[in-house]
């Protein structure tokens, strides 16, 4: 066993090692969608870590996302760029806990409805105390940033949440949600504080969204709010969160990367009809595949191993 | 004050026509609808393109576009939703299908709307001439969509509480599977009511369309609003919905008069926490477990 977990992380510090050399290519439109398909690596991959084992569909992606790109629009020139970080991470952080603490006691359908709102409702708050209080609406991001700094501070991210989330899968936290998302009235009688396990991951997880946002901020050098808050991210982290299988620490990524390139074809040659397209897709993997490739994957594995045990009896 | 508590009020009767539909559809049916707005501002368009192409009237186009919206929220229950309801092991599973299903549904139509209207606001002139009304000037098609709100809230709650259709509808929405045990076909039931659910919204969406601007990307809204109302009013529940709706619509109004019209969707979320806090059940939901 341990064996396989010092073969599982060389293999992983390697792939790192390889990946750190992306921007070495020069070629600035390959760098372009090597930031793309981390940065819905990341984003999909901490959606996972809590809707995968709760089973509770959060909507908020975007909210989260967008806390973070505004704390960068508004503080970005001011504070240097690690304090910045930190701030949007805090902030992402408490907004979660409120979130999660006012509606993760209550049944999932109202954690649903509530993160269906969130980002409109985050965004509505951000305009009102832009126009009415300090006055500006959209903010110029001038920053000391390269594409290459983003994309290193992504692939740090997706290391760090790959590293989490096997932590996390192994500790009580991790165990007590599994028994959440199967039933949670026997998590409860199991004497697992139910509400805090949840509010806690929920808050990791949107802490790690919230990073993505305020790291890939300086992508664009003007920022407002309907920019920020593009309510399109969460519906895409949901397609690939899905189509991987949310269940797994290392499903999402199976989901996101084949879709990013598939949206960045699709979008470049349908603009018009493109969230059509994006719909029909998601449609087609609830009805073909509720468990993604990861379960199929599993599904298929299982099948084949019975197969050989059986004419191994026969 | 009078004009705000007037506002407030015409204003809640619309939420709470928008949420009748919704109300049927998850309390019965048992669809937690998240492109419900969609098909509201489907209508609105539609109720657009005849008053402006056809000169029809919307009041005569609410009977061209209700019984539409009945077969294709019949066909979508019956082609999308009945193989979901047949895979759901429980009602939580369901609930989470239903989700997903819905919300990539809302994408496929905002797409479509968005495609044949372009991101532009719409509205046309209809009734819009003042009139006196409790001693305050309100808009005169305000005040007809408001009485037709009335009509349709009276005629479905009549429905649901005198007819033997509309007792068995109540009856799936209590529990489904005791249903079955007193000859209720629930799966029929279950497909007529989202139908009806369907056709309430459309109407909603003719309605609305006479008074207010709207494009293809505000159904998001509009779903909102409606999940607030039902799930404050008690899922399921005609009263809660109305009482609900009036409630949102009042402080709606208050807020946007006296506050700042920018928070008004950081009020219905406040009111939202607020009831669940103290009654998650919903006002007059019934607490289960």
């Amino acid at each position: 066993m341990t064996a396989r977990v010092a073969g599982f992380g060389a293999a992983a510090l390697t792939a790192l090692a390889l990946l750190a050399l992306v921007p070495r290519l020069g070629n600035a439109y390959y760098l372009a969608l090597a930031i793309s398909l981390l940065q819905y690596t990341v984003l999909a991959t901490a959606w996972g870590m809590f809707s995968g084992p709760t089973r509770y569909v959060s909507l908020a992606t975007t909210a989260f996302f967008g806390v973070g790109a505004y704390t960068v629009a508004v503080l970005g020139e001011i504070l240097p760029w690690p304090l910045v970080l930190l701030i949007a991470a805090a902030l992402g952080a408490i907004v979660a806990g409120i979130v999660g603490l006012s509606t993760l006691r209550l049944s999932g359908v109202y954690f649903v409805i509530f993160t269906f709102g969130l980002t409109e409702l985050i965004r509505q708050l951000v305009v009102w105390f832009e126009v009415n209080k300090s006055r500006v609406l959209g903010r110029y991001v001038f920053v000391d940033i390269t594409q290459a700094d983003i994309y290193w501070q992504l692939l740090a991210l997706t290391a760090a949440v790959f590293l989490l989330g096997w932590l996390i899968a192994r500790s009580r936290l991790g165990f007590a949600l599994r028994v959440i998302g199967e039933d949670e009235t026997v998590a409860k009688h199991c004497g697992i504080n139910t509400t805090f396990a949840k509010v806690a991951l929920f808050t990791i997880s949107a802490t790690v969204m919230t990073l993505v946002g305020a790291i890939m901020a300086p992508r664009w050098t003007y920022i407002e709010p309907s920019i920020a808050f593009n309510s399109m991210i969460s519906f895409q982290v949901l397609i690939m969160a899905l189509l991987g299988g949310a269940h797994r620490l290392w499903g999402p990524v199976l989901g996101a990367v084949p879709l990013t390139l598939l949206f960045e074809l699709l979008s470049a040659r349908f603009p018009n009809t493109f969230t059509i397209i994006l719909g029909c897709i998601f449609l087609l993997i609830v009805y073909m595949l509720p468990r993604g490739v990861a379960g199929l994957l599993e599904k298929l594995s299982t099948t084949a191993g019975g197969k050989t045990r059986q004419r191994a009896t026969a | 004050m009078t004009n705000a508590i007037l506002t407030g009020l015409m204003l809640g009767g619309m939420y709470a026509l928008i949420a009748m539909g919704l109300t049927l559809q998850y309390g019965v049916a048992r669809i937690m609808n998240l492109s419900y707005g969609e098909f509201l501002i489907a209508a609105a368009f539609a109720s657009h393109w005849l008053f402006t192409g056809w000169a029809i009237s919307p009041f005569v186009g609410l009977a061209l576009v209700v019984p539409l919206a009945f077969v294709l929220n019949f066909a979508i229950y019956k082609l999308l939703l009945t193989p979901l309801v047949r895979r759901a092991p429980n009602r939580d599973a369901l609930e989470v299908d239903s989700i997903l299903a819905t919300f990539g549904l809302t994408f496929i139509i905002q797409g479509s709307m968005l495609a044949l209207f372009g991101g532009a606001y719409y509205s046309y002139s209809f009734l819009a001439f003042p009139v006196q009304f409790l001693g305050e000037t309100v808009a005169a098609n305000r005040l007809a969509a408001l009485g037709i709100t009335i009509l349709l809230g009276l005629a479905l709650y009549a429905a649901l509480t005198r007819t033997r259709a509309g007792t068995a509808v109540r009856a799936v929405a209590v529990d489904p599977f005791a249903a079955q045990l007193v000859a209720i076909n629930v799966p029929q039931a279950s497909a007529l009511t989202f139908a009806l659910g369907g056709a309430l919204v459309a109407a909603a969406g003719v309605l609305v369309s006479t008074f207010l601007t709207f494009s293809a990307s505000s159904g998001v809204v509009f779903t909102m609003k409606a999940l607030i109302v039902v799930v404050m009013g008690g899922v399921g529940n005609m009263l809660g919905c109305l009482v609900a709706g009036l409630a949102l619509g009042l402080s709606e109004a208050l807020v946007a008069s006296y506050v700042d019209p920018g928070l008004t969707l950081a009020v219905n979320f406040a009111l939202f926490l607020a009831v669940l806090l103290v009654k998650p059940a919903g006002l007059f939901g019934r607490a289960t477990r």
